[in-house]
C-alpha cells in the first residue's frame, strides 16, 4: 500500500501507518507525533498566550477518547474533557478574556477544542462564521457540495479517528440537509457536532427567510441540541456539545446559533466550565455485577461473546481479544462491530444477524449464555424476539443504560465503558479459573466447528461469464489487505462487503448499520480519508447509492482526498429486488435503475455512464466487466493516488445474499439458500 | 396495568417540556397527567408525570428520561407514602332555583366557590384524581358548562427533600 499524496495543509492523522497500532492504545501520545501547526490566530483579533497552544489543544482532540480510554468518568466532574481540567479547578487560564465577535469566539473555541477539519457549506445565518474561518490556521474547512455529505464526511472521519467530527451548514435548507446524517449518527452513536446558522433571534418564529425550526426537528436524532442566540453563550456551549458527544454513549449534538448571537461583540475565554448538571455518563461497572457475570462465564457450557460496536468505540478490542482467550468462548461481530475481533482468529464465528453465518446465528440460538457487550439486541439480529436464543441467559454489558432490558431482559446488567467492563471481567474470569471454575467447551466446539465446516459462507459464479458482485468485493479486500478502510453503502453491497472482506483491525469497516443510509459511502469515505490520509481507503457502493451523493467526487477531486470508490453495478436496487424475488413473486417494481426502451437488457446503469461521469468530476474512471479483469483493473486503482478513482464494477443482477434470517422470521428459520435450511441437530 | 407517578426534577431550560413530551409521544408511553412549575430553586422545575404502564415499560421510561441532558432526577412516589393533588375549576349551571343545593354538594366536598353569576357558579376544588371524579359526578345533574383540571402534582409525605435524598430512586435501576 503506497500513497503519496497528503491533502495540502492538513496533518497525518494519528492513526495512520505505524500509528495505528499504538494510537489505539495511546491516542494522545500518537497525536503528540504530529508535526506542530502554526501558533493559533484569529485574524482582527491579538495573538492567543502562549499556555493554550497547539500542545494544549492536540491534548483537547484527545480528550473525545478519554472516556473511551478507561479514565473514569467522576460525576459532577467533567473528567475527561480539557476545558475542565484547568477551568474549575482555577488553573491558569489557557486564553486571557478579550473581546470579539461570536463568529470568532465559534472559530476560537473549535481551535480550542483541536478541531482540525469542518466539512460544510456556507449561506446567509452561518456567513459571519465563515469570514474568521478564512483565517484559522487550525481548522481547514472542506467546501463540500450538498450539506448531506458534510454531515457524513464529519461521521466517516469521527468513525475512522474515533475523534468528534464536525459539520457545518447555514439555516433553513442547510439544516435540514444535515437532519439524513444527524439520525444516521445517532443511530450508530457517532460524536459529531452539527453547527448551523440561525435567522436573527428577533426574527424566529416569524417565519422568515431560510427559517427552519432545526432545534425542534433534530430533537429526537440528537443526544442533545441547543439554540444558542447570546455570543456570551457560544464558547461555553461549543465546549458541551464536545464533551457531550464524544463522552458516555457517543452522539451527534446541534448547536444552533442565531446570526445576531454570531455577530455581536462578547468577551472570548478559554477553558469554560461547563453547566451540565443532569448529565453523568457511568463508565465503571458496580463489580458484584462483573463477579456474577464472571461466575455466570466460568459455569457457561455453551456461551458466546456476542460483540457491537460499542467495543470498537471503546477501543477495547485487545481485552476483547484477552477475554475471548481467556474464556475460551466463541465471539460473534455484529455489523456495527467488524473488526473488533480479527476474522482470522480461530474463535470468531462471524457475524451473527439477517444475513450472519450459520454457525454465528446458531451459536447465539442454542447458548446457554450470551455476554452482550457493546451490543442492543438489534432486530436484525435477534429475528423475532420471542424465538431469539431461548435458552440463553443473558450478561448485557453497556454504557447506556436504556440499552439494558430494552429488548431483551438481561439476567446481569452492567452498565460501563466496554473496556472497564471486560478488563474487570478478565480479573473476575481469570479468579473463577483460579478456584477451580471453568466450564468444558468442548462439545460445543464442536458443534460450532460442525456448522462452521458445512455451512462456511460461499456464493456461485454466474453461468454466464458474467461478474458475480461477491468476486468483486473479495478481491478487492484481499488486494487492499486488512490495513485498508473500507466504507460501504447500504443493499447488498454493503452485506457482502461485511461477508466477504476479512477484517482484523478496528474502525477499518465502515456502514451506515442503524439508518442504513443509501448515499453514505462516498461522503463518508472522504471524511475517513480525511482523517487518515495515509490509509487506503475504498468506497464499496452501489449504484443506487453512489447516485444520493456522488456529487461530493468533486470535493474529493479539488480537495486533494483521493479516495477509491467501487462501483458494484448491477442496475437495480439490489436489495429491494432481491426482496421482490423472494416475497413478491418476482414482480420487480421499480428497482430497475436502468431500463431503457431500445435496450432493455443491458447490464448495469449505463445512465450516467460512471467513468465518463467520474472524469467529469476529475477523477480517473475505469470500468471492469469481466472476472479476468477485476485484479488488473483493482491493482490499477491502487496505484493511482493523486486524484479519486471510481471503479464501475457491472455485476451480475440475480446474485443474492445469503444466508438470510427473513424479516419478521425468528433466527432458527435461517436459509442458507433459497429454500435451503440448515439442519441444526446433526453432528458428526 | 398500574398508575405511576413520577417526580422529575428538571433544569428550567426553554424547550425542556417539548423534550419530555416528545420522547413519550416517541418512545409510544402514555401520559395519564403532566403537571409543571416552578420549585425551591430557581433553576429547578419539577414536573409530575402520572403514567399507566406495567413495570417493565416504566423503567424504559425513567431510563429514556434519564437519557435527556436537562433530566436532574427521577423519582416514583408511592401514593401511600406520599401526597397527591389535582386543582379543578369547574363552572357549573346553577339559577336561583338550584343553587342552593349546588352550594350544598360543594360544601360537602370541602370545596369553594369562586366566581357566581346569574346563571352559573363556578366551584374550585383540589384532591385526588378520586375524590375530583365523585364531584363532578355528582354535578353533572345540574349540567357542567366547562371544566379545567391542572393535572397531578404530589409531594412525598415526611421531612425529607427529593431534592437531598430519593425516596424510591428509579434512576439508573440497571
Amino acid at each position: 500500500m503506497t500513497e503519496q499524496t497528503t491533502p495540502a495543509g492538513h496533518a497525518p492523522s494519528p492513526r495512520d501507518l505505524a500509528a495505528r497500532a499504538s494510537a489505539a492504545a495511546a491516542p494522545g501520545i500518537a497525536r503528540d507525533a504530529v508535526p506542530s501547526v502554526s501558533t493559533p490566530q484569529v485574524t482582527g483579533t491579538p495573538q492567543v498566550p502562549g499556555n493554550g497552544g497547539p500542545a494544549g489543544s492536540r491534548q483537547a482532540a484527545a480528550s473525545p477518547s478519554a472516556p473511551a480510554n478507561g479514565a473514569p468518568a467522576v460525576p459532577g466532574q467533567h473528567a475527561g474533557a480539557a476545558p475542565a481540567q484547568a477551568g474549575p479547578s482555577g488553573a491558569a487560564p489557557a486564553v486571557l478574556p478579550r473581546q470579539v465577535t461570536g463568529a470568532q469566539a465559534l472559530i476560537m473555541a473549535l481551535e480550542q477544542l483541536g478541531t482540525e477539519i469542518v466539512f460544510g457549506l456556507p449561506g446567509g445565518a452561518i456567513l459571519p462564521a465563515y469570514d474568521p474561518l478564512l483565517d484559522s490556521e487550525r481548522v481547514r474547512h472542506i467546501l463540500v457540495r450538498h450539506e448531506q455529505g458534510a454531515g457524513h464526511a464529519a461521521t466517516g472521519y469521527a468513525q475512522a479517528t474515533g475523534r468528534v467530527g464536525v459539520c457545518m451548514a447555514t439555516s433553513g435548507p442547510g439544516a435540514t440537509n444535515l437532519v439524513t446524517p444527524i439520525a444516521d449518527a445517532y443511530m450508530d452513536s457517532v460524536p459529531l457536532v452539527a453547527i448551523t446558522g440561525q435567522i436573527p433571534s428577533s426574527l424566529i418564529g416569524t417565519d422568515g427567510f431560510q427559517e427552519a425550526d432545526i432545534s425542534g426537528i433534530t430533537l429526537p436524532i440528537t443526544k442533545h441540541n441547543f439554540l444558542v442566540t447570546r455570543a456570551g453563550d457560544i464558547a461555553r456551549t461549543m465546549g458541551e456539545a464536545f464533551h457531550l458527544a464524544s463522552t458516555g454513549r457517543p452522539g451527534p449534538v446541534l448547536v444552533d446559533i442565531s446570526k445576531d448571537a454570531l455577530q455581536a461583540t462578547t468577551e472570548f475565554r478559554w477553558p469554560v466550565p461547563f453547566d451540565l448538571p443532569g448529565y453523568h455518563p457511568v463508565t465503571r461497572p458496580h463489580s458484584r455485577q462483573v463477579r456474577e457475570a464472571a461466575r455466570l462465564i466460568a459455569s457457561a457450557r455453551r456461551p458466546v461473546l456476542y460483540v457491537g460496536g460499542g467495543v470498537i468505540k471503546a477501543r477495547a478490542h485487545r481485552e476483547l481479544r484477552q477475554l475471548a482467550e481467556l474464556t475460551g468462548a466463541p465471539i460473534v461481530t455484529t455489523l456495527m462491530a467488524r473488526g473488533a475481533f480479527p476474522d482470522s482468529h480461530p474463535q470468531h464465528l462471524g457475524m451473527p444477524g439477517m444475513h450472519g453465518n450459520v454457525a454465528a446465528v446458531g451459536a447465539l440460538q442454542k447458548a446457554d449464555l450470551l455476554v452482550a457487550l457493546g451490543a442492543r439486541f438489534d432486530d436484525r439480529v435477534t429475528g423475532r424476539l420471542d424465538s431469539f436464543a431461548p435458552d440463553a441467559a443473558v450478561v448485557h454489558a453497556d454504557i447506556d443504560p436504556a440499552e439494558i432490558s430494552k429488548n431483551r431482559h438481561a439476567d446481569v446488567p452492567i452498565v460501563g465503558d466496554c473496556r472497564e467492563v471486560i478488563t474487570e471481567l478478565i480479573a473476575a474470569v481469570a479468579s473463577e479459573h483460579e478456584a477451580g471454575q471453568a466450564g468444558d467447551l468442548t462439545e460445543w466446539w464442536a458443534q460450532l466447528d460442525h456448522w462452521r465446516r458445512t455451512y462456511p459462507l460461499g456464493y456461485e459464479q454466474p453461468q454466464d461469464g458474467s461478474l458475480a458482485p461477491q468476486y468483486v468485493i473479495e478481491r478487492i479486500g484481499k488486494i487492499a489487505g486488512p490495513e485498508a478502510i473500507y466504507v460501504a453503502g447500504v443493499g447488498q453491497h454493503q452485506m457482502w462487503a461485511a461477508q466477504f472482506i476479512s477484517y482484523e483491525n478496528p474502525a477499518t469497516w465502515l456502514n451506515s448499520g442503524g439508518l442504513g443510509t443509501m448515499g453514505y459511502a462516498v461522503p463518508a469515505a472522504m471524511g475517513a480519508k480525511m482523517g487518515c490520509p495515509q490509509t487506503c481507503v475504498w468506497a464499496i457502493d452501489g449504484d443506487g447509492c453512489f447516485q444520493m451523493t456522488n456529487q461530493e467526487l468533486a470535493t474529493c477531486a479539488l480537495e486533494g482526498i483521493p479516495i477509491k470508490v467501487a462501483i458494484i453495478n448491477n442496475g437495480n436496487l439490489g436489495m429491494v429486488r432481491q426482496w421482490q424475488t423472494l416475497f413478491y413473486n418476482g414482480r420487480y417494481s421499480n428497482t430497475d435503475l436502468h431500463s431503457r426502451q431500445d435496450q432493455p437488457t443491458s447490464a448495469g446503469t449505463r445512465v450516467p455512464d460512471f467513468v465518463k461521469l467520474a472524469e467529469a468530476y476529475g477523477c480517473a474512471g475505469i470500468r471492469c466487466e469481466t472476472p479476468d479483469r477485476v485484479d488488473a483493473v483493482i491493482e490499477e486503482a491502487m496505484k493511482i493516488n493523486d486524484r479519486p478513482v471510481v471503479v464501475d464494477f457491472i455485476v451480475h443482477r440475480d446474485a443474492m445474499v445469503w444466508p438470510m434470517v427473513a424479516a419478521g422470521t425468528g433466527n432458527d428459520d435461517i436459509k442458507v439458500a433459497r429454500d435451503m435450511a440448515p439442519d441444526w441437530d446433526v453432528t458428526e | 396495568m398500574t398508575r405511576h407517578t413520577l417526580s422529575v426534577l428538571v433544569e428550567n431550560k426553554p424547550g425542556l417540556l417539548v423534550r419530555v413530551a416528545g420522547l413519550f409521544a416517541r418512545r409510544g408511553f402514555n401520559i395519564d397527567s403532566l403537571a409543571v412549575g416552578p420549585t425551591e430553586h430557581e433553576e429547578i422545575s419539577r414536573m409530575t408525570i402520572v403514567v399507566n404502564c406495567e413495570e417493565r415499560p416504566l423503567e424504559q421510561v425513567t431510563k429514556q428520561l434519564n437519557r435527556l441532558i436537562n433530566v436532574l432526577k427521577i423519582v416514583e412516589l408511592d401514593p401511600a407514602s406520599a401526597v397527591q393533588r389535582e386543582l379543578m375549576l369547574v363552572k357549573v349551571r346553577a339559577d336561583l332555583e338550584t343553587r342552593s343545593r349546588v352550594l350544598e354538594t360543594v360544601a360537602l366536598f370541602r370545596a369553594k366557590v369562586v366566581d357566581v353569576a346569574t346563571d352559573a357558579v363556578t366551584v374550585e376544588a383540589t384532591g385526588n384524581k378520586e375524590k375530583l371524579e365523585a364531584l363532578i359526578k355528582v354535578l353533572q345533574p345540574f349540567g357542567i358548562k366547562e371544566l379545567v383540571q391542572s393535572g397531578m402534582v404530589a409531594v412525598g409525605r415526611g421531612g425529607r427533600s427529593i431534592t437531598d435524598r430519593a425516596l424510591r430512586p428509579v434512576e439508573r435501576s440497571a
